[in-house]
């Protein structure tokens, strides 16, 4: 895991392009979120929120750029690479092993950091360190009285809430969050970002949402992401203020 | 919702419900589950032990079968590691058997041929064997998942086969290679002349096989074949490259697998080309899906079916490999999980009230069954019969009655148990699936309380 230096940027965006064929999608997004930052990303749909996460995630190679993480170039990386630098990441479609137990999933997802690898000499059940590190993050989930369970019985909220178990079991010092509320009710977003505001706790986040309470909430800075540019970033007083911003995105009530 | 989504729904209330039972972490639990897996392998061990003295299979007969399905399991084992741990479609799995095998019977040779090294070893040649090539061609065909990697897995057995073929001085080809697994060292006295001495052997390696297999899915690496199978890109997310996750199965599989080709030089003596053909390959896929594949007895149960209904189904009649390919697609279409997922279907609903009621609802439903198996049977005797061989004339012996196929009657009477059990069966099956509901509605109901 790369450590967080001083001065350096947790993740560092410049000069980020993205094109599927001829479909420019990202065009030169530069960007730097400091360690221990919460970011939050809007913007309309189709303006390339889920391709900025994916080419930092490394599912997606950008066409050219750099993408840092603590100074280290992780772009076009393997996701797996990157994911062992102390990057983790959650998906806006939920994407958890479903004929895996819930509490399967998060051991699983905590395995690579606390060093067992591709072990296949000791026996998971003995591995003391990943049954207590797969417990704790259940309690912190609330899912504990789930532990048993088929993943793929889950309720909708409950695998939300466990694509948030999986991100952070492996103890990742950068989290990105892919619309981690989409589709939940009232209760259940708070809930929800609240757990998010513990479990991300002297972390960076970094956050795709279109429910601007939790973005307003929990975000220290903001980014506005429009037709594949940034056009503001800044604290979110200042981005709800400006001009540019309500005109191209929040623009069409500028009293809500 | 139908019965098969009812029994889909039990199956995850019985999981949960078993694994309830287990409190959370408490290693209490931990301890007595270890001690009941434990107990379940000394059983093993004792029956398998038992067995070939058991009155019918006492014969060389009795245990040159119980031989051959102890190497059947191995070989299916090492396959549901890659279709059921791991979601891993290969067609060509008997490469690693076959080529295991030669690996074994080569070293036999040359044990033969004055090298001091005692038989019960050479089975581990075969798994050096399995081993070295699956690292060879599991880097190549494990790339890629899914379709391709089961494509690129018949382009490897068809490959292998063809060069067995062609390589004489290796493989010998359709002739094969031989061996005598009596001329060498005998360590302890033991020469292995004997169908019994072979058994305790395969016996042995058998055990040591399932073991480590059995140890292998509880492993981080094992528990990550799960994870790839589920979801391989999310593995990815959280650290592991699939490809590397499936590569090291992949090698442990063809391992396991060259180990049962070692057994099976050790039993037979001799390795011809079709050890690693496709029919094998095919074989073990059945075993593996008509057994189930998720669960780990599933491979094993099998094993031991398709090897028994090869070894006596094909006594009674030619068309045997007709009626298994039917079996084939009747457990891939009603019963996913196999004859494991079946038995887990009902083990947890043993101790209900209505399990009684369950099982008349069964016994009611197999008359009209029975009767419309009997009516398709002989429609398949008798055509098999009449096309395969015309000039033995229309006289038919059917389980010692004697038809005569120029007449009308036996076809009529096949129609007309075929047809008339296929309309009673439909009028029962509801009887079944109420009984089902009130099994399993009572276990749910119990699962809440």
């Amino acid at each position: 895991m790369s450590a967080p230096m001083p001065g350096v940027p947790a993740l560092q965006l410049a000069d980020v392009h993205k094109s599927f064929g001829a479909t420019r999608i990202i065009r030169g997004i530069s960007l730097a979120i400091a360690t221990g930052e919460r970011h939050a990303i809007i913007g309309p749909n189709g303006a390339g929120k889920s391709t900025l996460f994916n080419l930092i995630s490394g599912r997606f190679a950008p066409t050219r750029g750099s993408i840092r993480l603590n100074g280290e170039e992780i772009g076009g990386r393997a996701p797996y690479r990157t994911s062992r630098r102390g990057l983790a990441r959650s998906f806006q479609v939920t994407n958890i092993f479903p004929r895996m137990s819930v509490h399967e999933n998060i051991r699983c997802s905590a395995l690579w950091a606390l060093g067992y690898r591709y072990n296949f000499w000791r026996s998971i059940d003995r591995l003391r360190d990943a049954d207590e590190r797969a417990d704790e993050i259940l309690a912190r989930i609330r899912m504990t009285d789930r532990r048993d369970t088929l993943a793929g019985v889950l309720t909708y909220a409950e695998q939300r809430a466990l694509e948030i178990g999986i991100t952070i079991a492996g103890d990742a010092q950068v989290i990105l969050l892919d619309e981690p509320t989409a589709g939940m009710s009232r209760s259940e977003t708070e809930a929800t970002v609240e757990l998010i505001r513990t479990v991300t706790q002297g972390k960076t986040l970094v956050m795709v949402e279109h429910d601007m309470s939790v973005v307003f909430d929990l975000a220290d800075r903001i980014s506005v992401l429009v037709y594949g540019e940034v056009i503001a970033t800044d604290a979110p007083d200042r981005v709800r203020a400006s001009a540019a911003v309500q005109a191209a995105y929040l623009g069409t009530q500028p009293d809500a | 919702m139908s019965i098969r989504e009812r029994a889909r729904s039990t199956g995850a209330q019985i999981t949960q419900g078993r694994n309830t039972r287990s409190a959370p972490g408490s290693p209490v639990s931990a301890d007595a589950g270890a001690m009941r897996t434990y107990r379940s392998w000394i059983a093993a061990g004792v029956l398998l032990l038992v067995l070939p003295h058991v009155p019918g299979l006492d014969s060389n007969f009795g245990r040159s079968l119980l031989s051959q399905m102890g190497i059947a399991a191995v070989f299916a084992l090492s396959y549901s590691l890659l279709l059921g741990q791991t979601g891993l479609l290969s067609f060509g799995h008997a490469v690693y058997f076959g080529l295991g095998a030669y690996a074994a019977i080569h070293l036999m040779r040359a044990i033969n041929g004055g090298l001091p090294l005692p038989l019960p070893l050479v089975p581990l040649a075969g798994a050096a064997g399995g081993l070295a090539v699956g690292l060879l061609f599991g880097a190549v065909t494990t790339r890629r998942a899914g379709v391709v990697f089961t494509l690129i897995s018949l382009g490897v057995g068809e490959l292998v086969f063809a060069a067995m073929r062609m390589l004489q001085g290796f493989s010998g080809g359709e002739e094969g290679v031989t061996a005598n697994r009596s001329r060498g060292p005998h360590l302890f006295g033991l020469d292995f002349a004997s169908q019994l001495q072979v058994y305790y052997l395969i016996v042995f390696w058998a055990l040591v096989a399932a073991a480590l297999m059995h140890f292998f899915i509880r492993t981080p690496v094992g528990r990550m074949c799960n994870a790839v199978r589920d979801n391989p890109e999310r593995a990815e997310f959280i650290g592991y490259s699939a490809q590397r996750v499936r590569f090291t199965v992949f090698a442990a599989a063809a391992m396991f697998a060259g180990l049962a080709g070692g057994l099976h030089a050790v039993n037979y003596e001799i390795v011809a080309a079709e050890a690693v053909g496709a029919a094998r390959s095919g074989a073990v896929l059945l075993m593996v899906c008509i057994g189930g594949a998720s669960h780990f007895v599933g491979a094993i149960l099998g094993a031991i079916t398709i090897t028994w209904l090869q070894v006596s189904l094909s006594d009674y009649t030619a068309a045997w490999q007709l009626y298994l390919g039917l079996f084939f697609m009747a457990i891939v279409l009603f019963a996913p999980g196999g004859l494991a997922g079946l038995v887990m279907m009902h083990a947890p609903l043993l101790r209900r009230a209505a399990f009684p009621d369950l099982l008349r609802a069964y016994a009611v439903a197999s008359m009209p069954a029975v009767a419309m198996l009997a009516g398709a049977v002989m429609l398949l005797e008798i055509n098999y019969r009449l096309s395969t061989q015309p000039e033995a004339g229309t006289r038919i012996t059917l389980l010692r009655v004697s038809l005569d196929a120029a007449t009308p009657w036996p076809w009529l009477a096949a129609a007309l148990l075929l047809v008339g059990g296929f309309l009673a069966f439909r009028r029962t099956w509801p009887g079944v699936a109420a009984a089902w509901q009130r099994a399993t509605g009572e276990a749910s109901a119990g699962g809440a309380r």
